[in-house]
């Protein structure tokens, strides 16, 4: 074999694993697509585009179940959660960043510590807590619960983000007679719009797609979330199950997360290596 | 910051003092936050783990010791949990890092359409995971699911396979499911550490006409170990308390149950708090002891000295 034709081969090598990975990864979101337009005993044929699309499969998901109340819910949720530890995290991120005090070595890598704990280790201590608090089958019980893995994350990143900032800015507003405070609220927080929307865009998505407190503390259908709402339809059987109901619901979900993911993907990126690698 | 604070002494001990009593006042809402639902609710569980307390009355409880602790290393069933654990984190982190860094290096090198071919990657990474559940559990499915059509079509297999339902299968079926879902976030990883090597190599190595094959294993790879090391213990990590996909998919299957799994279900579904806590402090130790080793391998304690 000449050195263009292992050349060209390369490149078809290349190319066809490039094919491979797209249908590999895109595959399954356009079957679920596909299947939320089936009905019938189409449902039940492997056709790769839906013939008639049965656009009642989505209406049905909203009439068997208080599905906008739960897209509602979850929306309250995430966002509430978000506002909630982008307010605590920027705070402590100015000190753990910018201030050299006793301690925060020791602090950083608690912070790290809790962001690995496994939530079940917490689910009956907070479990206690919840029904103590008499936040029971309330958003309140969630909003609570999720801090612990928004909470460490998002001090986190903002924590690597804030070391960054120019120390002259930060000087010449001391120079001036600004307490910590202003300097955080009046000369960094306004430079801190790429950090804050990357990190509380993945806070959301965590919150979002939260499912193991969701399922336990909370108990009717009106005040669960999309994952408990979506992991919980079923069928008299695993072979009645709706499956097109379930695809409808999931796509509904979904296409607005793919669509955030896809517009901010750089920042996404950024803040996930962020989070690990300079971790 | 040493001689400057030896020339202007009272003023800028001053100020480092105002700003280290700032310091903590801004710390404080954080960590009391994190010591509300991580420190105390951690705390509780291991103390309900040495009571015999119940989920319908919480507060009826006495004090057993160490009996559901006795109890569970006598148990098979969570012997079973922990190898399925230890068998699902080993197989799926594993085969995501071989293909994330497959990945990786065919998103840094340069071609047309490189970035939405990034984008598509990271759809299965944007999909929740129970959504990504469901939709794997239909594609398995086996009457109507369509990977049996496409393997009965090609004809790699002669009769559908029961993906779910047999157990020899299932759990390759529910790591196939956690491989789709993770395998972006491990390529972005080593993309990033990909983008971070020194270019000088390589060109060197052009230069001396090595093959690139032996150029990835003996500077690329090497070069690259620190970026795989931390994405390989984060996802261990988070494959040692995997739940949800495995939930949604299997329920309280003995076959691909997890020691998250078994944990909830002896704390929700048999109300056994007690010796549910047990089970998830074990757990809890077991990744506190994995946490513990990358702390001290990893780089964290070197760049916070510098």
């Amino acid at each position: 074999m000449s050195r263009a034709q292992r050349r060209l081969l390369g490149q078809v090598v290349f190319y066809a694993f490039l094919a491979i990975l797209v249908v590999y990864t895109v595959f399954p979101f356009y079957w679920a697509i596909v299947t939320s337009l089936k009905s019938g005993s189409e449902l039940f044929e492997a056709g790769f585009w839906p013939l008639a699309p049965a656009w009642n499969n989505y209406v049905i998901v909203f009439e068997e179940q208080p599905f906008g109340r739960q897209i509602l819910n979850s929306v309250i949720v995430a966002v509430s959660v978000v506002l909630l530890s982008l307010s605590l995290a920027v705070l402590a991120a100015y000190a753990l960043g910018r201030i050299a005090f006793r301690g925060r070595r020791l602090l950083l890598f608690t912070i790290l510590g809790v962001s690995m704990f496994p939530q079940i280790a917490v689910l009956s201590g907070m479990f206690e807590l919840v029904r103590t608090l008499g936040l029971y089958n309330n958003l309140l019980s969630l909003v609570i619960s999720y801090m612990i893995f928004t909470l460490p994350f998002t001090v986190w990143v903002l924590t690597t983000f804030m070391r960054e900032l120019p120390k002259e800015l930060e000087e010449a507003a001391i120079v001036d007679g600004a307490t910590p405070f202003v300097v955080v609220t009046q000369v960094f927080l306004p430079l801190m719009g790429p950090a804050l929307v990357t990190t509380g865009l993945l806070a959301f998505i965590a919150a979002w797609n939260e499912f193991l407190f969701a399922l336990t503390f909370t108990l009717s259908s009106e005040q669960r979330t999309v994952p408990v709402a979506i992991g919980l339809i079923s069928g008299a059987s695993a072979y009645e199950l709706p499956w097109a109901n379930i695809m409808a619901a999931s796509v509904i979900v979904t296409l607005p997360l793919i669509a955030l993911v896809l517009v901010f993907q750089r920042r996404i990126v950024s803040g996930l290596t962020a989070g690990a690698v300079k971790g | 910051m040493a001689t400057r604070a030896g020339g202007a002494p009272p003023a800028l001990s001053a100020l480092t003092r105002q700003r280290q009593k700032s310091a903590w006042l801004f710390l404080a809402p954080m960590v009391i936050v994190l010591a509300l639902v991580a420190g105390w609710p951690l705390f509780r569980t291991i103390a309900l783990s040495l009571t015999d307390a119940n989920l319908a009355d919480l507060d009826a409880r006495s004090f057993v010791g160490l009996e559901n602790y006795a109890f569970l290393i006598e148990d098979p069933d969570w012997w079973r949990a922990v190898r399925n654990t230890a068998v699902f984190t080993l197989a799926s982190v594993s085969i995501e890092t071989a293909l994330g860094l497959a990945i990786a290096l065919a998103l840094n090198a340069h071609f047309r359409g490189r970035g939405l071919l990034r984008a598509a990657v990271l759809i299965p990474w944007a999909i929740p995971t129970v959504v990504s559940a469901q939709m794997w559990r239909w594609m398995f499915n086996d009457v109507y699911g369509v990977i049996n059509e496409v393997m009965l079509t090609v004809g790699l297999i002669s009769e559908p396979w029961a993906w779910l339902a047999d157990p020899a299968l299932s759990m390759t079926a529910v790591v196939a499911v956690d491989v789709w879902k993770t395998t972006p976030f491990m390529a972005l990883l080593i993309l990033a550490g990909l983008q971070m090597l020194p270019q000088d190599c390589y060109e060197n190595a052009k230069i001396d006409g090595v093959h690139p094959v032996v150029v990835f294993f003996r500077v690329t790879l090497p070069l690259l170990r620190p970026a795989i090391l931390v994405a390989v213990i984060f996802r261990t990590l988070d494959a040692l308390r995997i739940f949800d996909l495995i939930y949604v998919m299997q329920g309280n299957k003995q076959d691909t149950m997890s020691m998250s799994i078994y944990a909830r279900q002896q704390l929700v579904d048999f109300q056994d708090v007690g010796y549910g806590s047990a089970a998830a402090t074990m757990l809890f130790m077991i990744i506190a002891l994995f946490t513990a080793v990358y702390l001290t391998l990893g780089g964290i304690g070197r760049e916070e000295k510098a």
